[in-house]
């Protein structure tokens, strides 16, 4: 009976806990969806249909229903949420080190056309050799662009944001380049690269469920298991925390941003490369690269913590796979939930207003990713040759 | 005649009241609630209950600009200056003196501030700039700039922390002639000396609440710490006798750059040896941090070598030298010794992450949770950290406690030199007992200690041999019974043994 209640005990701190920090986002989203609705109602007036106030509520209930309605809706959910997971990792991964990676776009195309690439070369042979090897080209490459604006912080200081922005253009027009120049596949009337044919990877269940979720669901635990369990996490944490700290304790944060950065960008090239090889199976110039940036979103709803990053990214997945059927049932256009992802992060931003709101008494956990992200010049590990 | 009186969780109904031409020392620990009381009194809090008279009159103090009205003049212990501007500049700043339309007249603004510093007893030149004059000098712009706004009630927070013994003599002066004048001074300290000497009245504070008040002439040190902490404390430590070995840290013409890429360490030659604490005695800038960041690693020295225990390790990283058993005591504990946000354990190991037992596994890989809680629990059962649970984050705990977090980290037993910079700033007297007795444990045990302080009494109470450090040099070595306070802090203010 003892051993019982403090079980009990237990539990109830530990979802105590958890509730502190996930409270906000929580709330965030709740208000994100009641804002929302005011959106939808003030745009029906200007609709044929008129002034609709029930409308919202249709559209979430078919929103509900693309996204979990059926097994093939929480498919869909999934295969949407995959490349978040792995994208709001390397952006959640780089926060924790105090790196704002805004380059995840750009890494996750370098990515996307390295698997394109490799499957396409390994059309014919085995799966088992084709993919496993396509996935790794895509990982690599990643990593590879990931490492450049982190060897540029380290040696030279030069902030992340600016570095990043400019590589993710210039990762859009080299690989525009080389796909029109270099490997566009013949026989298409625009450019693209061949066929992956074996190397894609393999359908699980339904009609698209792929193997690159199962990847992506193991990256949530690794990554976590990093983080919390191994020397390397409390590295790269305590320079995010504190890179003074982290080196009077003999750390080096200048390896540890370029290899924060490194691996930041693989789980990105990870992203693109199970787009590619789950679900397009070509790269072409203008493959959708939102996933950078929604990855950006999932960070910080997840609080940069790795399942944190799995419920945020099942979340925009959800909103990704059931916004066409509410667009289909009720009109109201997919970008409203361009809307509701904004106004989320709005709110985390903001949480003065969230905490206002819904009187959130949960003492101020600092969240540190946002302070990354605001105060983001000037802050973070401090360039080579600084000293204290 | 004015009177305060305040309640709030910080002051517990504190009654306090300052005469005209009255020096009135607030003495307390450190979170005794005297600086929150103050910001009540300049407007920058405000109180729950209580009421604040001035000349009999009640008043409602809603900001500072409230308070300068009402003639509250601050000096905070952090000089609230703009470094780039000249000092009649910041005297006027925000009482400009304009001829017509907005144009300044800073001719007759530098007059008046030079007939106010003659008053006063000081002199200072109102064209400098104010990043070019020494702390104590600033700290003379701050009262300036408080009595050219009309001040009548003057409150000092810590006025002589940054001072070195002659800059407090003369401010002590400067505070005896405005009193003269009919100003009413607020002198809040931790230092007890200094309230015996300079006060009328002393009132301490402790949790909020006011536990007595004395004539200066009533009481003595003992007393006033016994009433500070609530218990009796021992205010100088029992040194003992050392017993001094073969040299353990030896630097020799070590050259380093500032962050600025001056030159601030220029040929310095010193050695430790084991069972010996030496300290360095210099006002704060002269190249102390420098120097301790170079015999730690965290800063690459342009020439010169280090030493321990006879191996060279200039070029030694951090880690490397902390393997060989050197272990510092960082100056500023939250930006350097820990990382607030972590609990306690992470906090206790920092230093220690890597090292078996707390990494083990996949060659060091896996962090071991066992070992970390049970030897947190250890450290801060031995060394007395007052949390209420280990998992609570560092930001939560006292300075004090803080302090102890870190020291107890690097307190290890199998240490070669210890290096310690100022072990004690901030800390109450209860705190500063505590970490004395364990450096003097340390030193007898055969470490070899390097103390740096901006305390000269601290220096100067724990050394068994004095270095004083100025502009980038050691310019003086004084056996313990031979560092006279003022021999010492002539040569600290002026590099030289003879004015």
């Amino acid at each position: 009976m003892k051993a019982h209640q403090a079980l009990i005990e237990l539990w109830r701190a530990r979802l105590g806990s958890t509730w502190s920090v996930a409270s906000i986002p929580v709330y965030s989203i709740v208000l994100a969806f009641a804002v929302a609705v005011v959106v939808v109602i003030v745009s029906s007036a200007f609709t044929a249909t008129g002034l609709d106030i029930l409308l919202p509520f249709r559209a979430y209930a078919s929103l509900l229903a693309g996204a979990f309605g059926s097994q093939n809706a929480i498919y869909n959910t999934l295969v949407a949420a995959a490349p978040l997971m792995f994208g709001g990792l390397a952006v959640g991964l780089g926060l924790k080190a105090g790196l704002f990676n805004i380059g995840v776009a750009g890494q996750f195309l370098v990515g996307a056309f390295a698997a394109a690439v490799t499957g396409a070369a390994f059309a014919q042979a085995p799966t088992i050799v084709g993919m496993p090897l396509a996935v790794l080209a895509g990982a690599l490459a990643g990593a590879a662009y990931g490492f450049i604006p982190g060897y540029l912080k380290a040696r030279t200081g030069a902030h992340e944001v600016v570095t990043t922005i400019m590589l993710n253009n210039a990762a859009a027009l080299l690989l525009t380049w080389a796909v029109n120049d270099l490997v566009r596949a013949p026989g298409f009337s625009f450019p693209r690269t061949a066929e992956i044919g074996q190397s894609a990877l393999p359908i699980l269940a339904g009609r698209n469920l792929h193997l690159g979720i199962l990847f992506a669901v193991v990256a949530i635990f690794v990554i976590r298991w990093i983080l919390d369990r191994t020397t390397l996490g409390f590295e790269i944490r305590t320079v995010g925390a504190n890179p003074n700290a982290a080196r009077y304790a003999g750390m080096r944060p200048i390896f540890i941003t370029a290899l924060t950065m490194t691996l930041s960008g693989l789980l990105a090239g990870l992203a693109g490369a199970i787009q590619i090889l789950g679900v397009i199976g070509f790269y072409a110039p203008g493959i959708t690269a939102s996933v950078g940036f929604d990855s950006i979103a999932v960070a910080l709803l997840g609080r940069s913590d790795p399942i944190g990053i799995l419920f945020a990214a099942l979340l925009f997945g959800a909103f990704r796979a059931g916004a066409p059927l509410m667009q289909i049932e009720t009109s109201v256009p997919i970008e409203i939930i361009d809307i509701i992802q904004a106004l989320v992060i709005l709110f985390l931003a903001a949480d003065l207003i969230v905490r206002k709101v819904f009187r959130v008494r949960a003492p101020k956990v600092e969240i540190t990713e946002m302070a990354t992200v605001t105060g983001s010049w000037g802050a973070g590990t401090p360039p080579a040759g600084t000293a204290p | 005649m004015k009177r305060f009186s305040t309640g709030t969780l910080a002051n517990d109904s504190i009654d306090l009241d300052l005469a005209a031409r009255e020096i009135h020392a607030l003495l307390g620990e450190n979170g005794a609630g005297k600086t929150t009381l103050m910001n009540v009194l300049y407007g920058l809090v405000t109180p729950d209950a209580g009421e604040i008279r001035i000349d009999g009159e009640p008043v409602t103090i809603h900001d500072p600009a409230d308070a300068i009205r009402r003639g509250i003049g601050m000096v905070h212990q952090h000089f609230m200056l703009v470094p780039v501007l000249t000092v009649a500049e910041n005297v006027v700043l925000g009482q400009e003196i304009t001829r017509s339309r907005g144009v300044l007249d800073m001719r007759a603004a530098e007059r008046r501030i030079r007939e106010l510093a003659d008053r006063l007893g000081f002199t200072v030149d109102p064209g400098a700039r104010v990043d070019q004059l020494s702390l104590g000098q600033q700290q003379r712009v701050e009262i300036l700039k408080a009595i050219y706004r009309g001040a009548r009630i003057l409150v000092l927070d810590e006025p002589t922390a940054v001072l070195t013994p002659q800059e407090t003599r003369e401010i002590f002066g400067v505070l005896r002639r405005l009193r003269e004048e009919g100003t009413s001074i607020i002198f809040i300290s931790h230092k007890l000396d200094e309230a015996l000497e300079i006060a009328d009245r002393i009132t301490v504070i402790r949790r909020g609440k006011v536990v007595g008040t004395r004539k200066p002439s009533e009481t003595n040190e003992n007393d006033l710490a016994e009433l500070m902490v609530g218990r009796a404390v021992s205010l100088r430590v029992d040194r003992g006798q050392s017993h001094p070995g073969d040299v353990v840290l030896e630097v020799a013409e070590l050259r380093a750059l500032d962050d600025r890429r001056h030159e601030v360490l220029r040929g310095v030659d010193l050695d430790v040896r084991a069972g010996e604490i030496v300290g360095i005695a210099g006002v704060g800038g002269n190249g102390q941090d420098e120097l301790v960041e170079c015999i730690i690693g965290l800063r690459k020295p342009i020439a010169g070598t280090i030493r321990l225990a006879g191996r060279d390790i200039t070029r030694l990283g951090v880690d490397a030298r902390r393997d060989l058993g050197i272990a510092y005591v960082p100056a500023d504990r939250q930006r350097f010794g820990l990382v607030l946000p972590y609990r306690l354990p992470d906090n206790f190991v920092l230093t220690r992450y890597a090292e078996v037992p707390y990494a083990a596994g996949l060659g060091g890989f896996v962090r071991q949770d066992r070992p970390i809680r049970s030897e947190a629990g250890r450290l801060a059962k031995e060394f007395d950290v007052r949390a209420s649970s280990l998992d609570v984050a560092a930001s939560t705990l006292s300075g004090g406690n803080q302090q102890k977090v870190v020291v107890a980290r690097e307190f290890r037993h199998d240490l070669k030199a210890l290096i310690i910079d100022q072990p004690t700033r901030g800390l109450d007297v209860g705190s500063i007992e505590f970490i004395h007795t364990q450096i003097i444990e340390r030193r007898n045990a055969g470490v070899a200690v390097l103390l740096v302080s901006a305390e000269l009494d601290e220096v100067l109470d724990l050394s068994d041999r004095v270095l004083v450090m100025y502009r980038g040099r050691i310019v003086g070595s004084f056996a313990a019974n031979e560092a006279q306070r003022e021999k010492v802090g002539l040569l600290m203010a002026t590099g030289e043994a003879r004015p």
